[in-house]
């Protein structure tokens, strides 16, 4: 027994070391998904980002349809990326709404003109605090939120031309 | 963009400064993941800094603003883990440890005297 013992500090030493290894060998993720998916959209009120475009309310989301509500900002470069993909989806029909995070009009106006607009309507957010109350935390980021204002699924980063068909499919699913 | 009004500014109440000062040291920037928000330059930070000046400034209590945050991201933006069903080890290893540790180190008075 005392000469088992005996090994018993180096033995917590090595699992200690693996411990660390691992840790450093594979950083732990970096996407921090939002606990809100299954439960009801927090209320908000935000006003139009752009003139000319109306602002975005929760109460307009749980209009009995599904939507996606795109968490933006002119200012991100993935944001250009997703663009096709949003109008895509628009032109299938599906309602986008978007947030625009920290953004100013004239910037937005340009980013809209110069990678299309497939919003109904984007909500200004200068200060972040609908992204902070949707548990988002990043741009940009897409909720499916079904007719009832639920969110059903929430996409971290952009929406690549992959990701579409699965996107439509929950779509369906929040009927 | 100007930063938010109270991301870096302090709250008049030097008391209530205190209170978010102490919460927003054990709260994760979500964007700059191994710093407190209280450390970040992140524009996020910002923000969420500002979140909680505003909250306590009007009277929110600095545990009901990190429940609300760890409703939104999980315990993971909490700097302060939770004791609960996951996290017990964290609170008791280290009691186990220095009760091994004594009941070691009395062991080895107890026979240098007898020696």
């Amino acid at each position: 027994m005392r000469k088992l013992l005996i090994w018993l500090p180096l033995a917590l030493f090595l699992i200690f070391l693996g411990v660390f290894a691992s840790g450093l060998i594979s950083p732990e993720s970096k996407t921090i998904p939002s606990k809100l998916v299954g439960k009801p959209m927090p209320g908000f009120a935000l006003a139009p980002a752009v003139p000319g475009k109306p602002g975005l309310t929760s109460a307009e989301l749980a209009n009995g349809r599904p939507h996606l509500v795109n968490v933006f900002a002119s200012w991100c470069v993935p944001c250009i990326a997703e663009a096709p993909q949003l109008r895509q989806l628009a032109e299938a029909g599906v309602p986008v709404y978007g947030i625009a995070i920290r953004d100013r009009p004239e910037d937005l106006a340009r980013f809209l003109a110069r990678n299309g607009d497939p919003f109904r309507a984007i909500g200004g957010d200068p200060n972040s605090s609908v992204q902070i109350a949707l548990g988002s935390s990043g741009v940009p980021e897409t909720f499916i939120v079904d007719g009832k204002g639920i969110i059903r699924k929430q996409h971290i980063g952009a929406i690549n031309p992959e990701d579409v068909p699965g996107i439509m499919s929950a779509l369906g699913d929040a009927r | 963009m100007p930063a938010a009004k109270y991301a870096d500014e302090q709250l008049a109440d030097p008391g209530k400064e205190k209170q978010a000062k102490a919460l927003m040291e054990t709260i994760r920037c979500l964007v700059c993941q191994g710093q407190s928000i209280a450390d970040s330059n992140a524009e996020m930070a910002g923000d969420m800094r500002a979140l909680i000046r505003t909250r306590i400034e009007a009277g929110e209590k600095p545990e009901a603003i990190r429940a609300w945050l760890i409703e939104r991201y999980g315990d993971w933006v909490s700097f302060k883990p939770p004791l609960d069903e996951l996290t017990w080890p964290l609170y008791v290893v280290p009691v186990l440890f220095l009760g091994l540790g004594i009941w070691i180190v009395s062991g080895r008075l107890k026979r240098r005297r007898k020696g």
